[in-house]
């Protein structure tokens, strides 16, 4: 099947509009990664100040946070999108039309690139001229520890719209806490080491597991593993494989049984 | 002979042990309006969202100018286009705004000039930046049927089209639906509960209940041809004691 990129343009252009016209769609584009990368600069600089062992946590902590943060962006990114045509029960004049699945969702990830490059710039300015976070520490590998947690983020995105398409516009706020839900497990903030066995045997199952332990090794001065980034995109490629097959599935179920041509908050929730 | 713009065959669709509809064959021909008519929960909806692909169908077969939906969705979803009072365009979009997004995913050629003449033929310059929430019932009507004859479609399918519209709007639009029908390469299949529009309209009518087609015919011979007055007293027949007719 030809994928168009006109149709899939289509999908981009309207959250264009949707956020061109709205500030309270703008402002949270930048806001609230911007609050977190003050609240956690000036948390790695009060930890510099009192660790006295010179050990410098911008570039673990605020390094983390601000990966982190950039995957929930990509993640939400996604599920925003779709949300903006389950808020405004847009389905049937969505997918009443030529428009096939796989440029509907190509849509919602494109859009995503484009709201997630503005969380992230906003986000490397103020860790670099705030706080001092410096990406040559990082070197070339930013761009895999990037793709890692873009590659999850979408992966991520694409199965919350299938369980907010199988579950009804109510299931969003089981979406809106998934990041926090797996933040723990890939170790954001600590080495893996410090969580209990089972709970490690999970963190290999996540890629974004590959890159905060990189970076720490990398902040600490030791070895890291190209391997073991490269199992986590491939991961990664796993999970955009589960994501893809799940939402195509929710879809064509939603079509047999007339989910589509029914959806809204009424039906559903 | 071209093929009819719409073929329906022996479609069924039913949801568990409940049959929603049931073994309905109809055409719509080139240049010809078609009323789907019928009681609510006779099936109108349901036969209408399997022709936009957004049911699947337990089985049979639909056709749009010989291209078959199953097989060819894209292409045939092209080539259609639908207005209903279900579903409205998006509300936190301009008139302008929606046209052009959904103008992009139908590829409507010269897409900008084709949007104006529509803002033109259905009242809508004034309108043209106002957000669709914020336009009244009868205004977003006319949004919806610019939307729905932006590609220039073959096959237009029309729910109610009339029913948010004061006389003499729904009268305006009945005209350009007719002229639509009759100018172009495109037919209609239309469904309302107006009796007096259907008959005003329609080429044919297609009486649906409890699935199936009870009768078909011409709208204004067929109330004759069954002992009735009116349309709309063999509407309340077929509504209420359908087996009076003696075909279920």
């Amino acid at each position: 099947m030809m994928v168009s990129l006109r149709r899939t343009f289509a999908i981009v252009l309207r959250q264009f509009y949707l956020i061109q016209g709205s500030p309270a769609r703008v402002l949270p584009l930048f806001a609230w990664v911007a609050i977190d990368m003050v609240t956690w600069g000036f948390i790695t600089k009060y930890l510099n100040a009192v660790s006295g062992s010179g050990f410098n946590f911008v570039p673990s902590l605020l390094g983390a946070v601000l990966l982190w943060d950039f995957f929930a962006r990509v993640m939400q990114g996604v599920t925003m999108a779709f949300f903006e045509d389950v808020w405004s029960r847009n389905f049937l004049n969505i997918f009443a039309t030529p428009l096939s699945i796989s440029e509907y969702v190509g849509g919602l990830v494109l859009s995503s690139i484009a709201t997630s490059s503005v969380g992230l710039i906003v986000m490397l300015v103020l860790a670099t001229a705030v706080f001092g976070l410096s990406f040559f520490v990082y070197g070339l590998l930013l761009i895999p520890y990037l793709l890692v947690l873009f590659l999850f983020g979408i992966a991520l995105g694409v199965i919350g719209c299938g369980i907010v398409l199988r579950l009804g516009p109510a299931s969003e706020w089981l979406i809106w806490p998934i990041p926090a839900l797996i933040s723990p497990l890939v170790g954001v903030f600590y080495p893996l080491s410090t969580l209990p066995a089972w709970m490690r045997y999970l963190s290999r199952l996540l890629p974004p597991s590959y890159v905060f332990e990189n970076l720490r090794s990398m902040v600490l001065k030791r070895p890291g593993s190209p391997y073991a980034l490269l199992w986590g995109t491939a991961l990664d490629l796993v999970f955009l494989l589960l994501a893809s097959w799940f939402f195509s599935y929710i879809y064509h179920h939603a079509v047999r049984t007339g989910l589509i041509a029914r959806y809204s908050a009424e039906s559903l929730s | 002979m071209p093929p009819a713009v719409l073929s329906v065959r022996e479609l069924r669709k039913h949801y568990g042990a409940t049959i929603a509809v049931d073994g309905v064959s109809f055409e719509v021909n080139r240049n010809e309006i078609v009323g789907l008519l019928g009681p609510n929960g006779a099936g109108k909806t349901s036969t209408i969202n399997m022709i936009l692909g957004v049911l699947e169908p337990s089985s049979g077969t639909i056709l749009v100018e010989g291209a078959d939906i199953a097989a060819k969705r894209s292409q045939v979803l092209a080539r259609t286009n639908f207005a209903a009072v279900y579903a409205p365009l998006p509300g936190n979009l301009t008139v302008i705004q929606n046209l052009r997004f959904i103008g992009l995913i139908y590829g409507v050629k010269n897409l900008a000039s084709r949007i104006e003449s529509l803002l033109e033929q259905f009242d809508l310059f004034a309108f043209r930046d106002m957000k669709c929430g914020v336009l009244s019932s009868g205004e977003q009507t006319r949004v919806g049927l610019a939307k729905a004859m932006l590609n220039n479609p073959r096959l237009l399918l029309l729910d109610e089209p009339t029913a948010s519209l004061d006389p003499s709007v729904a009268r305006e639009i009945r005209l350009q639906i007719r002229e639509f029908a009759a100018q172009g390469e495109g037919g209609v299949l239309w469904t309302s509960h107006n009796m007096y529009e259907v008959a005003d309209v329609c080429d044919r009518v297609l009486f649906l209940s409890h699935g199936k087609i009870l009768l078909a015919g011409d709208p204004r011979t067929l109330p004759a041809e069954h002992g009735k007055e009116t349309l709309e007293d063999l509407f309340v027949t077929v509504a209420r004691e359908p087996l009076a007719l003696g075909r279920i």
